[in-house]
């Protein structure tokens, strides 16, 4: 009888999603809630939780070092999305002529850096960008007269060690999605144009550009949310969440010394609370300015 | 020379360059494992080769000394490949139950998959380590796998590949008599097959490098992965730089040479997501 009713075609696929409702319950909604209702309590691990109402959203929004997280998280997230994505566009469209020799090889070099974990590549960087005269960007300046300089110690040179390191390791990521989405355009398109006497930079900005547009907005929209949620590339550049007055913290590296440093937790949800509205309201509008809840044509 | 021959050299010269510029840190890892690990404390990462200060020392160390460095390795391969073997089959499965079936709630469920894709799974690392506390499951392997075993990324990618398989195929199987559970272990799976692959490549990656979530949850030395422990190397009392750069340099390794054998399907797992449905 059981069996009878599992082996229906109207029960089969609620069997075959089961697992994802599950994990979806258990580990999604139920955490979301629980951290929603967290951020209007004061909660120690292990302890009877107490009803603060909204006192944790009215602390945070007064808190200098919470906003010197938000400052620097959105200072990262619009640093990365100025680099990583018209220059991997430009190198994708490069590297997509046919005439180009190598384009198998440089397409793999660019790739290696994402291979390496956060840990290693953050490391690396950290050794790179070491305040020593002999380390290797000192060395690389002093070849050209300048002094050495202490980059993790200073807001703007904490900057661009931060964003060295993402271009390095996404710059050959977001070429990949450029390649795959200039796959999608037949090359009548460039013959038809040539045939008009297009030029290549007409051809760029009349073709290529709107027809790669899904895949800018797939780009834009993960680098807003890597941006924005972005954590252990600062904790392995400073080697743990402190920096020298706060410049590398982060709202998850907030969140982190809040939740799980000071056992903080109805705090930093509240932290998390606003991470997701940020991340949510900015990525909305942007998908909805670039139309992409309008009604395909 | 003609002028499209210039334009070409110019680009060749001008990614070859690009190309060293990336290659760099790997080449300063490289000779840096075989610098005394006081060098690097002296003069940080450079690109200095010098024949003479060059030792076996951090690779003798690294393979006879006293540490955890090959448990960290091996329990990041046990690990990887638990964790991948499981959400692959989790993930094609309901991956099927979306594709191949009409059921009410269906469009529901798929928004709720679609929204876990833009919901930062940072916000979720204080409940679901209170989740995990209570559940008494700190410090298991478990409290890393389960989260991401119906993984979203995943099961969007298989269901995109099911819906070019004809749908006549499951009709067929119902009229030999198949049952519904019989024709996707036997008819599609199969199919899947080589969907799998990118898959597998994908979630590889990410489950060796993961590093926070396992970091947060795993608590004794004997179960660190090998991100967590060559974080461990790093302390505020002192950088055990010498099995550090090692250690590092031997944990790309694996993956590298998987990406050499499989490039193909590194770059198919990691541009699915891309390519409009």
């Amino acid at each position: 009888m059981i069996k009878k009713f599992l082996y229906s075609q109207k029960v089969a696929p609620y069997v075959f999603v089961l697992p994802f409702i599950i994990i979806f319950v258990v580990f999604w909604v139920y955490p979301l809630a629980n951290s929603f209702e967290m951020s209007f309590q004061k909660v120690t691990l292990g302890q009877e939780a107490d009803w603060v109402g909204v006192d944790n959203y009215t602390k945070l929004m007064g808190d200098s070092i919470f906003l010197k997280s938000v400052y620097n998280s959105a200072i990262y997230m619009i640093l990365t999305l100025i680099v990583l994505i018209p220059f991997p566009m430009l190198f994708a469209v490069l590297i997509n002529n046919k005439f180009m020799w190598g384009r198998g090889f440089f397409k793999s070099t660019f790739f290696f850096p994402a291979l390496t974990s956060v840990v290693v590549a953050g490391t690396i960087f950290r050794l790179m960008f070491g305040e020593m005269e002999g380390s290797m960007i000192n060395n690389i300046l002093g070849f050209f007269g300048v002094e050495p300089m202490k980059f993790l110690k200073g807001q703007v040179t904490g900057y661009i060690a931060l964003l060295s390191l993402a271009t390095w390791r996404w710059t050959g990521v977001n070429m990949l999605y450029f390649l795959s989405g200039l796959k999608n355009i037949p090359d009548e398109y460039y013959e038809a144009a040539s045939i008009d006497g297009a030029s290549a930079f007409q051809k760029f900005t009349r073709i290529t550009m709107p027809l790669l547009k899904p895949t800018t907005i797939y780009v834009l929209t993960i680098s807003i949310y890597a941006g924005l949620s972005m954590f252990i590339e600062s904790m392995m550049l400073w080697n743990g969440n402190n920096s020298p007055k706060n410049i590398g913290l982060t709202i998850v590296g907030y969140l982190y010394r809040q939740g799980i440093e000071k056992n903080n937790l109805g705090y930093a949800a509240a932290v998390g609370i606003v991470l997701l509205v940020i991340t949510m309201v900015i990525n909305l509008t942007q998908l909805s300015f670039s139309g992409m809840f309008k009604k395909e044509d | 020379m003609k002028k499209e021959n210039v334009i070409r050299t110019m680009l060749f010269i001008f990614f070859i360059i690009l190309s060293f510029l990336i290659l760099l840190p790997f080449y300063a890892v490289a000779i840096a494992a075989f610098k005394p690990g006081e060098d690097l404390i002296r003069y940080g990462l450079n690109l200095r080769f010098d024949l003479s200060v060059m030792t076996f020392d951090n690779f003798n160390y690294l393979f006879t000394g006293s540490h955890a460095y090959f448990s960290w390795f091996y329990n990041s391969i046990v690990l990887t490949v638990v964790q991948v073997a499981l959400t692959l089959i989790v993930s094609a499965t309901v991956a099927y139950g979306f594709a191949a079936y009409e059921f009410r709630g269906k469009n529901l469920l798929f928004i709720c998959v679609l929204l876990i894709m833009m919901v930062p799974f940072e916000i979720l690392l204080l409940p679901l380590y209170t989740l995990t506390f209570n559940l008494g499951l700190m410090n298991s392997y478990s409290a890393i796998i389960l989260p991401g075993i119906a993984n979203a990324a995943t099961i969007f990618f298989f269901r995109q590949y099911l819906r070019g398989v004809p749908k006549e195929i499951i009709l067929a199987g119902r009229v030999d008599g198949a049952s519904e559970y019989g024709i996707y272990a036997r008819l599609i799976l199969p199919i899947m097959k080589p969907s799998f692959a990118a898959m597998a490549i994908l979630n590889g990656m990410n489950s060796w490098n993961n590093f926070l979530w396992p970091f947060m949850v795993l608590s004794s030395d004997k179960k660190y992965t090998l991100p967590i422990g060559l974080k461990t190397l790093l302390t505020p009392y002192g950088n055990n730089y010498d099995l550090l750069i090692v250690g590092s340099f031997f944990s790309i390794l694996p993956i590298f040479i998987l990406f050499l054998v499989f490039q193909k399907y590194f770059i198919d797992g990691m541009t699915a997501g891309a390519v409009k449905g």
